[in-house]
Formats: structure tokens, C-alpha cells, sequence
């Protein structure tokens, strides 16, 4: 009998406001340590917390976008416990009543099929600072600037039932909320990451006891961190045993998890709302504030693509997987072959990118110069093949695409006088293949148009070498 | 009269008629400290240096021109506001060298204002206390009678105001610790309407029931203090939006057809008869001057006690939960790993009151008893907040003592601590409410001893409450008298 897996996802979203969520100090990554600190983020004896509002507006947008109830009155509470880079001995969080509430996430897997995934809540809390155990000589060094950074934790319903699904909702609310700015998502920075409750069942039974696995912060090591709660809990089950409710950690390296606390080592967190903070109460106009800034959705953008440029829906989902990338296509297909454009973006364009690790943000190949390249395929100035040598040009040693077209001598040649020149050449040195391309080894034909092609350098039109090759072939 | 016998509006005159010069003012009170303190130990620490630098400056600003009522005058506080440069201990070991890179809104206020900061007075630790004696530094005397407490945990402002050290002092009350100490020493606290002065830099007890406040030998020197401590304050964020008052200009305000409550519950047993007869003859006094007097309860005060004890406690322990031993606290010395830093540096550093509290405070918030306790206090003090209402619906303020007794023997009921935790039975209900209230003396017990009555307001009626003991102190004098008077000793 098959196992299932039951996975819900709770993610940890900095969010990008330049202050953090309750004093004026800078969020700005990688200071001087304890630099962007106050006797608030420090937690000296008397300062007191104040909410900031930016940090809210943004809550409110993800709730929008994700089609979520937006509470109107929420509470701040306190998680007790005792860590060194946690200095107030509490967290501010959101329990019993997050600014956020039920909502949805749409995800697509790879063989095109959607799926809703329930978005159980989203909640306003304050990260903590970095405990640094490197470099101290057997003493541990303690950084509160991101102590006080603001984090939104989205906690997702346990609908996903695969590593795939889970990658998938992880990647599409990654996009989302750079869509709606609301976080850079780093990654590497921790600005994005996430825990993983992960448990087996035999379908239609029960939940079974699950797993935590903390911290994850790529869709590789959440994919890889369920894969192996799969197989650990599928050897425990059919063995006879019992899973234990338990916090994980997932040991990249070994590509393993491994048993942090179990629930019985838990701490008792004593929640109860902070008295240094009223209840958060939204009024319906700051709701409709919000609501009329929001950017046009990933979906909504994905469906315009598809009827507005004519694309396969999979060629909108890439193109509308990232604000820069859909920007960066409207501005290329503007007034071009939209399916071309296409085409070229999520070919060379994408391919480049990946090559050297660069986002569409720090593309060297501006959108305009891409869009010039493609205009001049259309008007068949350069062919698609030469197109691709000047576009790796671009990519490489930037420029512009006329002065590389002229100084490269790079002009399609279109002259039919030149070009049936060059087929009368190529046809009088290759008299044998002639031959017997004309007792019907017709397969030879590709062979004249590379001969022709290349004694052109690539720059002969393709259209016009085949047609002027086939009359001179099959006229004589 | 000689100069430590000022009081406020008297400093600001002999100031104004260029009789005394700040300076002149703060060396004869520094004097005055340095001759009076050993016996009180009212002062965790004194600033005479800054005091009298501070004066001079206050001096020069009146030189050119300024004119402002507390310019120039000398003012000492709680140690449990944060003050810049000068240490603040809270009366525990765990801050005793802690010094604060920021000043509490309060002490900038007040220091804007000009006032003259004399030095940090003595406290129950983290103000946990109602007789002065859970100090670090030592118990306070009253200077009444030295046998006796000054009550707490403001213990060390009332005694240096009774005893003629300071002619303005700051005090925090969370459950009567502004009142209770005043009442004991014979002087004059105001705990204002929660929201009115800020919180910022005040090292919190229970941040829904703390409130600073002023203490002084008058009401009409506690509301010059209010004019300037009271104000919205945006790094508060349970600071009131329109805290700021006109509490000295409303003084002059008749009792004629005044409705006050007088509250059976506060009259029942435990209450020292000596005590009721002065507080009694203060309502008389009321009638005399128009007053309307009519009974009204609050049936519920009778759970304020136990209510507080699970709320206060409760927030107790995760605000002291940032004294860990691992930033600007004491630290234990050599410890072996994390636990034994948190474990020992907590244990050396927290007195044996604070953490009883914490444990309690930790206890009603754990899993499995927060509903019981937590939660059911929050449902108790909805219903106290509810008498208050039914009872301001009837009356304009509700007068009752302050304290059941007068001040009792150091070491009375140091080891009881139930005992102790009922000398604020009258006082608690009013922080679970939120709403002001002001002590002051209407009386003296046989042996002496100040007694303090209490009248309480509605929110926002601290301006109404200052001009009602005002009035009554224009017409009586008993907050005139001073210890010295009475023989020292």
C-alpha cells in the first residue's frame, strides 16, 4: 500500500521596509555589527516598542494578493524565551489574531495542472538578531542588527502532497512577494525561508505525526529535506515503529535531517498579548490604500500575456514568473512578433543569464537593444543565426546593435546578384554532388545551402540562398 | 522659613524675587542631603556636581528672561527612570552599574522644563515592594519614625520629600506605589489616568498598570509637575493622544455641589480605626466646603488583590526577562555554559521578591494555567473597570484612605508576604482601571504617624482630582507639618 505525504509550509518573509518594525533603525544587510541598534532593538530597561506602518501596508498587500481575510483588529503578543541574540528574552509576535487570515495560493505543476493551496494565515512578528560562534576564541559573539527586522510568517494549510507541490507553492509565493515589493527575497540573506511540517499517512486516513524541518533556505534543500523525511518516515513506518513529533534540522552537506528537540523538549513559549502595544485596528480606507497600489498579479499578468501576445500558457508563466522578466518582455515585444520575442527571452535571453548567475535586473543586454536585435531579424537586415552572435556579443562586451552590425560587416546579403554569384561558385566546384543531387539524392540540398552560407561568413539571407539554390539546381 | 522648608511655589517666588539663586537653592538641599540622608537612605545616589552645574544654568536662562514655573527648581527621582550619563540601579544589584545612554521622556521633560535633578532615589527593587525594604541598597526610613517604613515602592521619594530633602520628586505606582509611600510619609502623590505620562525609559513592572507620577508636599506643587510630565508621547505607543492638561491654571475650582462617593468596601474590616476617623473628618470637611457625600460600591475590589497578583506578576516576568545576564546587566562570573549564565546571573542579580514574582508571573502564564489565571484575572479586572463605571455614573469622585493602616515597622511584614501584598488593598483597583487618583494627608495617628486618604476620578480627571485636594488643603493644614516639628526622633 502506497504512502502519502502531507506537507504544509511556513514561511519567514522579511520584509524590505527601510526602517525596522519597531524602532527607526536601518534594516540595511551586512553593517558593522551592533551598528543599526538602539536602546529599543537592544532592549535597554524602559524602551518601548512602536509599530511600524510600512511594515503593516505590506502585510495588508500580501493578504490582498492572496485573497485573504484582513482582520481588522489584531493583537501583538509575547513569546517568552531565553536566547542571546533574542534580547528582550521575548519575541513580538502575532497568536491568537494575526493581521491576516485564510487565503489561498494557485500553484501550476510541471505537467500544466493547477492547484489551490490554502493559506492558513499570515502574521506580523520581529526577527532576532545572529549569534556568531566563529572567530570569538571559545566565546560566542552576538550582532542585533536584524534584531527588530520585520518578518511576515505565512503559514500554508497541510494541502501539498509532494516535494514537487512544495517546491512549486515555495517558488510562486516567492515571486509574489517580490511582485508586490514587499521583500527582496534573498535567499542567501536569509530574507526568505522556510519551515517544513512534513508527515506520511495512507491516503484517506488521518494525518500522521509530523516532522519540523527549520530553516530552509533554498527550493533545492526543501525539496531535498523532503525526499529524505519521505524515505526516513517510510523506513520507521514499515518497520513498526512511531514517528516522533520533533523539530529537524536539515544538514545541507550530508543532505540529511537530523533531531533538534523533540516535543516534549519544547519550549512552553507563554504567549499573552504585549501590553506595550494597543490592538492593531485597520480601517476599510487604509485596506482600499493599499488595495489600489497593488501591481497587477502574477496571474492576471500571465492571462493578459496569453491573450494580449498570443502565447502558450507556458510561455506566460515564465514570462510573468518575475516583475523585471514580464517588464522586460512588454518592452521587446512592443510592436514586435510577440511569439519571436518570446522566443529570444526565454532562449538566449534566459540561457545567458543563468550562464553567469545574473538576474534580469542586472541584465548587460538592455531591453531596448534586445528589442533593436529582434527588429532587425524582422527586417531582415541580419539573420537569426548571426542575431545570436551579436546578442552574445551584447552579453559580453555590451554595445549597440548597429555599430556591432556595421563594424562587424555583419549585413545580411540580400543582393540576389551576390548571392546567386556565390551558388554559381559553390555549384562549379562541387560538379559531382550536383550530380547526384539531380538524379534525386535530394538530401544534398542542405549540403549546397552550408556550402553557400558559409562561404557567405552566415551573412547571405537563408530565404533567399534556398529559393535561388533550388532554381538554379533544378532549372538546369 | 529656610530654604529646604520650600516648597515648589515658594522656590519659584524666592526665585522670581531674586531671593535665592538656583544655585543657592541646590548646595543648601545638597546640604541638606548629605546631613539627612545616612539615616533615611532615601537616595541611591546623589548628583551634586550635575545638580549644581545644572542650577547654574537654570540660573543664566532666568538671567535672560525665561520664566518658566519649574526653572531653576530642584527635583529628585525614582531610580527606576532611565537618566543619561547617571546610573540607574532600579534598586537592584542587577543594574547596579548600569548606566543608560538615553533619558526617560519624564526626566528630558522635567530637565527641559529646568528643573535642577538633585539625585536618583531609593525604591523597592524593580519596584516590587510596599515598604521600601525589598532595596538593594538598603531599607528606607520614615522619617516620621525611623522604626517605621516609608512604604513603597516610592519609599525613597516620599521620605526625602517628608523630610525636607527635595522639594519635588518623581514616583511610579503600579498597584499604590505613588500613594501608599505618600500616605505613610505625609505627603502629597498623584497617580495619574494610564496614558498621560509616558512610559519611555520608565523600567517597566507591569506595563498595563505603571504610571509615573509626581510627589510633593502639595497638590498644588503636584500639578506644576503635571503641566510639564504630562504629554503624548510618540515613542509610547500607549501614551494618550491628548495627555497634555492645564493642571496647575485648574486649580481654582469650587466643591460646591460636588458628588462624592464614599465607598462602603473601603470602610469594612482590616481598615485601622485611627485611620478611619481622619479620613472620616476629611469627608466632613468636604460636605463643608458643598460637597454632596453618598455611598457607592465597588463590590468587586474585593478580588483587586488576587487580580493583581496574577496580572502584575504575569508581565512581571517577561519584562525582566531582558535582565539575562548577557548585555548591560550583572553577570555571574566563570559560567560553565548558557544555562548557568541566564541561571546564576539571574539568581545573584534578582532579590528574593522579584523572584518570587517572576516565578509566579511565569507560573500563570504556562500552559495548562494561563486560562485559569491569566486569563480569568483579565476577566476580573474588566468587571472591577465595570464598578468604577457603574459608580462615575453616580458620583463625580470616590474618597476612601489610602492605606488600611499607617506606616508599620521595618521588618513587619518583611516575611509574610500576603500581609504586605494587602497593604495596597485600596490602592490596586484603581491601575487595573486605569483611572487617576491622589493621596494625601488628612490626619495623623496617635503615635504620630501621617495618614493618607485617597480620592479617585474618573479617566482624565486628574486636573479635577488636584483642585479637589488642593481646595481641601487651602482649608486645612495638614500636609503643612513636618516631621521636625515633631521632634526628631
Amino acid at each position: 500500500m502506497e504512502w502519502e505525504v502531507v506537507i504544509g509550509l511556513e514561511v519567514h518573509v522579511q520584509l524590505n521596509t527601510a526602517t525596522k518594525i519597531f524602532c527607526g533603525c536601518s534594516t540595511t544587510f551586512g553593517a558593522e555589527p551592533n551598528t543599526q541598534t538602539c536602546p529599543v532593538c537592544l532592549a535597554m530597561p524602559g524602551a518601548l516598542p512602536v509599530l511600524n506602518a510600512a511594515a503593516v501596508n505590506k502585510a495588508i498587500a500580501l493578504g490582498l494578493a492572496l485573497g485573504s481575510e484582513i482582520n481588522r483588529r489584531s493583537i501583538f503578543a509575547r513569546k517568552n524565551y531565553f536566547y542571546p541574540d533574542l534580547p528582550k528574552g521575548y519575541q513580538i509576535s502575532q497568536y491568537e489574531l494575526p493581521v491576516v487570515g485564510a487565503g489561498h495560493l494557485d500553484i501550476v505543476l510541471p505537467d500544466g495542472t493547477e492547484k489551490r493551496i490554502g493559506v492558513t494565515r499570515a502574521h506580523l512578528e520581529e526577527d532576532a538578531g545572529k549569534s556568531l560562534h566563529e572567530s570569538f576564541d571559545s566565546q560566542s559573539g552576538i550582532d542585533l542588527n536584524r534584531a527588530g527586522t520585520p518578518l511576515l510568517e505565512i503559514v500554508s494549510e497541510p494541502d501539498m502532497r509532494s516535494a514537487t507541490e512544495a517546491v512549486a507553492y515555495l517558488k510562486k509565493l516567492h515571486a509574489l512577494v517580490r511582485y508586490l515589493d514587499i521583500s527582496d527575497g534573498n535567499m542567501q540573506e536569509g530574507s526568505f525561508r522556510c519551515d517544513a511540517n512534513i508527515s506520511l499517512r495512507r491516503p484517506g486516513h488521518p494525518y500522521g505525526t509530523r516532522a519540523e524541518i527549520k530553516n530552509l533556505n533554498s527550493f533545492r534543500f526543501l525539496e531535498k529535506s523532503i525526499l529524505f523525511e519521505i524515505s526516513r518516515q517510510k523506513d520507521i513506518l514499515e518497520n513498526g515503529g512511531q514517528i516522533i513529533q520533533e523539530t529537524r534540522l536539515f544538514d545541507s552537506v550530508r543532505s540529511e535531517t537530523r533531531s533538534m528537540r523533540s516535543k516534549e523538549e519544547a519550549n512552553d513559549y507563554r504567549y499573552f498579548p504585549d501590553p506595550d502595544l494597543l490592538p492593531l485596528v485597520l480601517e476599510q480606507s487604509r485596506i482600499e490604500a493599499v488595495q489600489a497600489q497593488l501591481p497587477e498579479l502574477p496571474d492576471a499578468k500571465k492571462n493578459r500575456f496569453m491573450e494580449q501576445y498570443g502565447l502558450p500558457a507556458y510561455d506566460a508563466g515564465v514570462l510573468t514568473s518575475g516583475r523585471p522578466l514580464a517588464e522586460y518582455y512588454e518592452t521587446v515585444a512592443e510592436g514586435m512578433d510577440s511569439k519571436l520575442a518570446a522566443n529570444w527571452i526565454m532562449g538566449e535571453l534566459l540561457g545567458a543569464l543563468n550562464r553567469t548567475g545574473l538576474e534580469v535586473e542586472n541584465c548587460p543586454v538592455p531591453a531596448m537593444q534586445m528589442r533593436l536585435l529582434l527588429s532587425r531579424i524582422e527586417d531582415q537586415t541580419i539573420s537569426g543565426k548571426i542575431a545570436k552572435e551579436i546578442f552574445e556579443a551584447l552579453f559580453l562586451e555590451s554595445g549597440e546593435v548597429d555599430a556591432i552590425i556595421e563594424a562587424r560587416g555583419l549585413r545580411q546579403i540580400t543582393d540576389t546578384g551576390a548571392i546567386v554569384s556565390l551558388i554559381e561558385e559553390i555549384v562549379s566546384r562541387h560538379p559531382q554532388q550536383v550530380a547526384d543531387y539531380r538524379s534525386g539524392k535530394e538530401k544534398l540540398f542542405g549540403f549546397f545551402v552550408g556550402q553557400v552560407m558559409k562561404e557567405s561568413q552566415g551573412k547571405a539571407s537563408p530565404d533567399q540562398v534556398n529559393s535561388l539554390l533550388k532554381q538554379k539546381l533544378q532549372g538546369e | 522659613m529656610e530654604i529646604h522648608e520650600l516648597s515648589i511655589q515658594g522656590i519659584r517666588q524666592a526665585l522670581v524675587s531674586g531671593q535665592y539663586s538656583s544655585h543657592e537653592i541646590t548646595g543648601a538641599l545638597l546640604q541638606r542631603i548629605a546631613e539627612e540622608n545616612p539615616r533615611l537612605n532615601a537616595f541611591v545616589t546623589v548628583t551634586g556636581e550635575l545638580a549644581l552645574a545644572q542650577a547654574k544654568v537654570a540660573d543664566s536662562r532666568r538671567a535672560r528672561g525665561e520664566q518658566g514655573p519649574l526653572l531653576g527648581v530642584p527635583v529628585a527621582h525614582k531610580d527606576i527612570f532611565c537618566t543619561r550619563g547617571v546610573r540607574t540601579t532600579c534598586a537592584s544589584r542587577m543594574l547596579e552599574n548600569f548606566v543608560a545612554p538615553y533619558d526617560a521622556t519624564v526626566i528630558r521633560r522635567l530637565q527641559e522644563s529646568g528643573m535642577v535633578m538633585l539625585g536618583k532615589l531609593n525604591m523597592d527593587e524593580f519596584a516590587m515592594g510596599s515598604s521600601n525594604e525589598t532595596s538593594h541598597f538598603g531599607p528606607v526610613r520614615n522619617p516620621w519614625n525611623p522604626a517605621r517604613v516609608p512604604g513603597g515602592s516610592s519609599g525613597g521619594s516620599a521620605s526625602a520629600l517628608a523630610a525636607r530633602l527635595v522639594p519635588a520628586a518623581t514616583g511610579t505606582d503600579t498597584g499604590g506605589s505613588i500613594r501608599q509611600p505618600a500616605a505613610f510619609c505625609g505627603v502629597t502623590g498623584l497617580k495619574p489616568t494610564y496614558g498621560r505620562v509616558s512610559r519611555y525609559g520608565m523600567i517597566a513592572f507591569a506595563s498595563s498598570l505603571d504610571q509615573g507620577g509626581p510627589m510633593a508636599r502639595s497638590a498644588e506643587d503636584c500639578a506644576l509637575l503635571m503641566d510639564a510630565m504630562a504629554a503624548h508621547d510618540p515613542l509610547d505607543s500607549t501614551s494618550h493622544a491628548q495627555a497634555d492638561g492645564q493642571f496647575y491654571a485648574g486649580l481654582d475650582r469650587s466643591l460646591e455641589g460636588l458628588r462624592v462617593g464614599v465607598p462602603e468596601e473601603f470602610f469594612g474590616e482590616g481598615l485601622d480605626p485611627q485611620v478611619a476617623e481622619a479620613v472620616q473628618s476629611a469627608i466632613r470637611q468636604f460636605e463643608k466646603m458643598g460637597a454632596r457625600i453618598r455611598k457607592v460600591h465597588l463590590p468587586n475590589n474585593v478580588h483587586a488583590v488576587s487580580t493583581y497578583y496574577v496580572l502584575a506578576p504575569a508581565e512581571a516576568s517577561s519584562n525582566l526577562a531582558r535582565f539575562d545576564g548577557v548585555r548591560y546587566t550583572r553577570r555571574a562570573s566563570c559560567p560553565r555554559d548558557l544555562t548557568d549564565l541566564y541561571t546564576r546571573s539571574r539568581y545573584e542579580g534578582f532579590g528574593p521578591e522579584v523572584r518570587r514574582r517572576i516565578l509566579v508571573g511565569t507560573y500563570v502564564l504556562s500552559a495548562g494555567y494561563y486560562d485559569a489565571y491569566y486569563l480569568q484575572a483579565q476577566k476580573v479586572r474588566s468587571l472591577i473597570r465595570e464598578d468604577f463605571r457603574r459608580a462615575f455614573a453616580e458620583v463625580d469622585v470616590i474618597v476612601g484612605p489610602a492605606t488600611p493602616t499607617t506606616a508599620f515597622a521595618l521588618g513587619d511584614k518583611s516575611n509574610d508576604p500576603v500581609a504586605m501584598y494587602l497593604a495596597d488593598i485600596y490602592t490596586i483597583a484603581v491601575n487595573l482601571a486605569g483611572i487617576p487618583a491622589i493621596s494625601l494627608p488628612c490626619g495623623f495617628d496617635r503615635s504620630g504617624m501621617p495618614v493618607g486618604m485617597q480620592i479617585m476620578g474618573n479617566y482624565f480627571a486628574d486636573e479635577q482630582l488636584l483642585a479637589i485636594a488642593h481646595q481641601y488643603q487651602l482649608q486645612t493644614g495638614w500636609h503643612l507639618r513636618s516631621p521636625g516639628q515633631q521632634g526628631r526622633g
